[in-house]
C-alpha cells in the first residue's frame, strides 16, 4: 500500500510539473523570424533630379544658354549627389564651359550634408579648350532663416586651392508665384591664367528669378543676374577684351523629378 | 477606351454575394451599407454568425465623377461591414487577387498573434492568390475597423468597418444606428505621394505664408512681434503652417466612400435616438467633425464605453473611433461636417427625414497655425501668468502668437518636465524643451470655436473593472521626425535602424511614456493590447487602440503585457510609418522584467 502512495504522490509532482512548465510554454514567444518580409520598409533607395536653372540669358555681350542641375540617389543618411553646371555662347565664336561634381554626402545633421568627392571643368571655344580636375569638400543644407547654402573648397590637381559660397532664398507672393534671390561667389589663392582665375575673391553674382508653379514639378521663370569680376580676375578678362560686369534678363524653367 | 476588369465568374460571385455591393457595370463603388439610406434598426441583430469572404483586389472606381483604381473588398471601397459577436468566433477567408502580397489587420482586437495580419510581425502575409482564413475568438465589442498593413495598400481603399455586438446590454439607448466611415482619397499612386515627400516635404502645403500675410500680419500687430515672429520661426526652419502632410491639393475626403458632391445620406424619423459609429480610416487625416443643429453625446472611445459626454465638436486622430449619438428633433436635413483638420477640405454626409433633403454646408473655417506651444517652447510670461486674469491689450502678450486667435492659449497645458541633452541624432530636427501635459486641450484649430469641444479628459471609463497595481516597468519614448527630409522615428530611430523586438515580460503592467518632440500630432497605435490613458480619471482612465499625442506632449499610459507575441507599435499616419515610425514589441515569458525599485 506504502508503495502505491509514494507512486501516486510522485505522479501527482509529476503532472504538477509538466503542466506548469506547458502553461509558460504557450506564453513563450520568439521574435518574427528572419525569413519573414520586413513589416515596412524604410530604407529603400530614394532618387532626386534638379534643374534648378535652365535658361536663356539675353547678356550685354553674347546671349547664352546656362544650365544649373543636382541630382541624387540613396538613403536618408548617404547619398550620391552629382551637380552639373555649365554655358554656352550663342554666337559664332562659340564657347563657354562646363563642371561636373560626384560627390558623396552624409547627412551629419538635420539640415545638412558634409559633401566629399571631385570635380572637372572644362573651358573650351577658345581653342585651347583647358581642363582640370579638383577633389572636393563642402556643405550643403539649410541654414537658419530658409536659406539654402551650399559651399566648397576645391583643390585642383595642380594644387590650387579655390572655394565657392551659392546662397538661395524664396519669397512667395502666392502660393504658386515665388521669387528666388540668388548669391554667388568664387574666391581662389591662385591665380590660375589659362582659366580667368584671379588670385583673391573672383566674382561676385547676384539674381533675382521669379517663377511660377504651374506644378510643384514644372515652373516657368523670368530674371534678372548680375555678375561682376573683381580684383585680380577683372584684370585678366580686361586683358582679354572681355567685360568684367554683366546684366542679363533670363528666362527659363526650373523642373524637377 | 480601357480594357474592362476580369469578369467574375458566376460562381465566385455568389459565393461573395452575401456582402457585395452593387455592381454598377464596370466599376466598384460604395459599399452597399452606405447606399441603402436607412440605416440598422437597432435590437437587429445576427445571433449566428455565418463565415465571412473578402476578396481583395483592384478595381475602378468612381469618386466625385472622376474615374480612379482603388484596391477593393468584395468590390467597394470601404469594404463592406465585418459584423461579429462577442463571444462568437469569427472566421474570415481572405482572398488575395493582387499581383503582391497584402493582409488584413483588425483594429483594435485583442487576439492570438498570429491573427494579428501584420507582415513580418504576426504572418509572412497572404500571397497573390492565396485564400488565408482569420479564426479568433471574439472577447470584446464596439465599433472597430480593418484595413491592409502591407505597404501603403490602405490608401489605395483597402479599410472598412468592423462592429461587434455585445453580449450584455448596451448602457445606452437609441433607435437607428448608421456607420460613418471617414477616409481620404487620392487619384495619385500613393508610392507616388511618399516619394514626392521625400523630395519635397511641404508639397501639399498650398497654406504657406506669403509676403501678403508679412503685411497685414504689421498691420495687425506691428512691425516688432511680425518680425520677431518670422525669425522665431525661420531660426528653427519650422513653418507653423505645417499641419498636414498631405492634404486637399490632392485628397478628396470620403464619407462611407462618397465624396462631398455625392452626399452620402442617413434617413431619420424625427424625434428618432441615432447611432453614429464615427471611424476614421484615412491614411493622412484628422478630421473636426460637427454636426450643425445636433449636439453630439459621446458615448464610447474606440469601441469602449464611457461616461457619455455632450460636446457640439470633437477631433478624431486617424485610426480612432467616436461612437455618438444625436436626437435631431426637427423634420429637416442636418450635415455631417467633417472638416480636415488643416482645413484644406471636407468630408461631407446629410441626415435627413426624406431622400433628396439636404442642409447648408458651413464654409471651410480659416487654417489653423502651429504655436510656440506646440515648438515645446517655455512661454514664461504666460507660464507665469496661468490663473490671471489675461489683459488682452498687453502687448508683450502678443509676441507670443500669430493669430489673435491662438495667442497666449490660457488652456495651455502645464509644464510637466524639461528634455535632457539628447537631441537624438540628425534624424531629428527639434526637441520639445519643456513637456507639457496637454489632454485637456482642444485639439490644432478648435482652441477657440466658441461651442464645446471634445478633449482627451473627458474620457471616463464607464465599467469599473481597472485593477490598480504599480508598474513593473517603466519606459520613456520620443517620437521625433526631420520633416525637411521626411524621416519618422523613434527616440531618433527608424525602424531600420534598430535591432530586435522591444522586450516586455508576459504578466507584467508596463508604464510608458511618450514625449512627442515634433511639431506634429501623431496617433501612436499598440496591435494587440490596450493602453489605457492617464488622463487625470484614475480608476476610470481609459482604455485606447490609438492615442493621437500633440506636439510637445508628455503623457503616460499603462500597458498590461497580457497577450503573448509580437505585436506592431507605431504612428498611424500611414507614411509616417512607411518613413520608419515603427516598432515591433515582443511580449513573451521568458523576457527579463525590470522591476521597480
Amino acid at each position: 500500500m506504502k508503495n502505491h502512495n509514494l507512486l501516486f504522490i510522485l505522479l501527482l509532482i509529476f503532472v504538477q510539473a509538466t503542466a506548469s512548465i506547458s502553461v509558460a510554454e504557450d506564453k513563450i514567444a520568439p521574435p518574427p523570424p528572419e525569413e519573414w518580409p520586413k513589416p515596412i520598409e524604410d530604407d529603400r533607395p530614394i532618387w532626386f533630379l534638379l534643374f534648378d536653372r535652365l535658361e536663356y540669358d539675353l547678356n550685354e555681350g553674347p546671349d547664352t544658354i546656362l544650365w544649373d542641375v543636382q541630382g541624387w540617389i540613396g538613403s536618408d543618411f548617404n547619398k550620391l549627389w552629382i551637380k552639373t553646371e555649365g554655358d554656352q555662347k550663342l554666337s559664332e565664336d562659340y564657347g563657354g564651359d562646363v563642371e561636373i561634381q560626384a560627390l558623396y554626402s552624409r547627412l551629419i545633421s538635420p539640415f545638412w550634408y558634409l559633401q566629399i568627392g571631385g570635380r572637372f571643368d572644362t573651358l573650351y571655344g577658345n581653342g585651347s579648350d583647358p581642363s582640370r580636375g579638383f577633389g572636393v569638400i563642402g556643405f550643403e543644407g539649410l541654414a537658419p532663416y530658409w536659406y539654402d547654402v551650399e559651399t566648397a573648397l576645391f583643390v585642383s590637381q595642380d594644387g590650387d586651392v579655390s572655394a565657392r559660397l551659392e546662397a538661395e532664398y524664396e519669397l512667395l507672393f502666392t502660393q504658386r508665384l515665388i521669387a528666388q534671390p540668388r548669391f554667388e561667389t568664387n574666391i581662389a589663392i591662385q591665380q590660375v591664367e589659362k582659366f580667368g582665375v584671379g588670385e583673391g575673391f573672383n566674382d561676385v553674382e547676384l539674381g533675382l528669378r521669379l517663377r511660377y508653379e504651374i506644378r510643384r514639378e514644372f515652373a516657368p521663370y523670368i530674371g534678372i543676374s548680375w555678375t561682376r569680376l573683381l580684383g585680380d580676375t577683372a584684370d585678366i578678362a580686361r586683358n582679354e577684351g572681355e567685360e568684367v560686369d554683366n546684366l542679363a534678363f533670363v528666362t527659363g524653367v526650373r523642373m524637377w523629378f | 477606351m480601357g480594357s474592362r476588369d476580369k469578369l467574375i465568374t458566376r460562381r465566385r460571385f455568389l459565393h461573395y454575394a452575401g456582402t457585395f455591393s452593387i455592381m454598377a457595370g464596370f466599376a466598384g463603388i460604395a459599399p452597399a451599407y452606405a447606399l441603402q439610406q436607412t440605416g440598422i434598426q437597432a435590437g437587429n441583430r445576427q445571433e449566428t454568425i455565418p463565415d465571412i469572404n473578402l476578396l481583395i483586389r483592384w478595381d475602378r472606381i468612381d469618386v466625385g465623377g472622376r474615374e480612379g483604381r482603388a484596391i477593393t473588398l468584395n468590390g467597394s471601397i470601404p469594404g463592406p461591414i465585418v459584423r461579429l459577436k462577442e463571444g462568437k468566433d469569427a472566421v474570415i477567408h481572405v482572398t488575395n487577387e493582387l499581383q503582391e502580397d497584402t493582409s488584413i489587420h483588425w483594429h483594435g482586437i485583442l487576439l492570438p498573434a498570429e491573427m494579428d495580419g501584420v507582415p513580418g510581425v504576426s504572418f509572412p502575409g497572404i500571397k497573390p492568390g492565396q485564400t488565408f482564413t482569420y479564426r479568433y475568438p471574439v472577447k470584446q465589442s464596439g465599433t472597430y475597423w480593418y484595413h491592409s498593413h502591407s505597404g501603403v495598400q490602405e490608401q489605395s481603399g483597402h479599410y472598412g468597418p468592423l462592429i461587434i455586438d455585445p453580449t450584455e446590454p448596451e448602457p445606452f439607448e437609441y433607435d437607428r444606428e448608421y456607420v460613418v466611415m471617414l477616409s481620404d482619397w487620392t487619384f495619385e499612386d500613393p508610392k507616388r505621394v511618399f516619394a514626392k515627400l521625400k523630395k519635397m516635404s511641404d508639397y501639399y502645403n498650398f497654406q504657406r505664408r506669403t509676403v501678403g500675410d508679412f503685411f497685414s500680419d504689421i498691420s495687425e500687430k506691428g512691425f516688432g512681434p511680425t518680425m520677431s515672429d518670422r525669425l522665431a520661426w525661420g531660426r528653427m526652419r519650422m513653418s507653423p503652417t505645417d499641419i498636414a502632410d498631405v492634404t486637399g491639393y490632392t485628397y478628396t475626403y470620403l464619407m462611407n466612400g462618397l465624396s462631398p458632391s455625392a452626399n452620402w445620406t442617413g434617413l431619420f424619423k424625427p424625434g428618432e435616438r441615432i447611432r453614429l459609429r464615427f471611424i476614421n480610416g484615412s491614411a493622412m487625416s484628422y478630421f473636426n467633425v460637427r454636426i450643425p443643429g445636433l449636439k453630439l453625446s459621446v458615448i464610447q472611445s474606440d469601441g469602449q464605453n464611457i461616461k457619455p459626454v455632450e460636446v457640439e465638436e470633437f477631433q478624431i486622430a486617424v485610426a480612432e473611433t467616436y461612437d455618438v449619438i444625436v436626437n435631431p428633433g426637427q423634420d429637416s436635413a442636418y450635415t455631417i461636417f467633417a472638416e480636415s483638420m488643416d482645413r484644406s477640405g471636407y468630408a461631407l454626409g446629410t441626415l435627413a427625414t426624406q431622400p433628396g433633403m439636404a442642409a447648408p454646408i458651413p464654409a471651410l473655417r480659416e487654417r489653423p497655425l502651429r504655436t510656440m506651444i506646440d515648438m515645446g517652447m517655455p512661454m514664461e510670461k504666460m507660464d507665469n501668468m496661468k490663473g490671471m486674469e489675461m489683459n488682452n491689450n498687453d502687448a508683450e502678450s502678443s509676441q507670443n502668437s500669430h493669430r489673435h486667435h491662438g495667442s497666449m492659449n490660457m488652456e495651455a497645458g502645464e509644464i510637466v518636465a524639461r528634455h535632457g541633452p539628447d537631441h537624438h541624432g540628425p534624424g531629428n530636427t527639434s526637441i520639445a524643451m519643456v513637456e507639457r501635459n496637454r489632454l485637456g486641450e482642444p485639439g490644432t484649430g478648435l482652441e477657440d470655436v466658441g461651442h464645446r469641444v471634445l478633449v482627451y479628459t473627458d474620457l471616463k471609463r464607464l465599467d469599473t473593472k481597472y485593477t490598480k497595481r504599480k508598474p513593473d516597468r517603466e519606459i520613456e519614448l520620443h517620437l521625433t521626425g526631420n520633416m525637411e527630409h521626411y524621416m519618422w522615428s523613434f527616440d531618433g530611430k527608424k525602424f531600420s535602424e534598430v535591432k530586435g523586438p522591444i522586450p516586455f515580460k508576459y504578466g507584467e503592467r508596463v508604464r510608458l511614456t511618450m514625449v512627442n518632440d515634433t511639431m506634429m500630432e501623431h496617433p501612436i497605435h499598440l496591435h494587440g493590447m490596450w493602453m489605457v490613458l492617464d488622463n487625470g480619471n484614475g480608476a476610470h482612465n481609459p482604455r485606447k487602440h490609438t492615442i493621437s499625442v500633440k506636439p510637445a506632449e508628455r503623457l503616460s499610459v499603462e500597458i498590461d503585457a497580457d497577450a503573448p507575441g509580437n505585436w506592431a507599435f507605431h504612428c498611424h499616419l500611414l507614411y509616417h510609418m512607411e518613413a520608419g515610425m515603427f516598432r515591433v514589441v515582443n511580449v513573451s515569458a521568458d523576457n527579463e522584467t525590470i522591476t521597480k525599485k
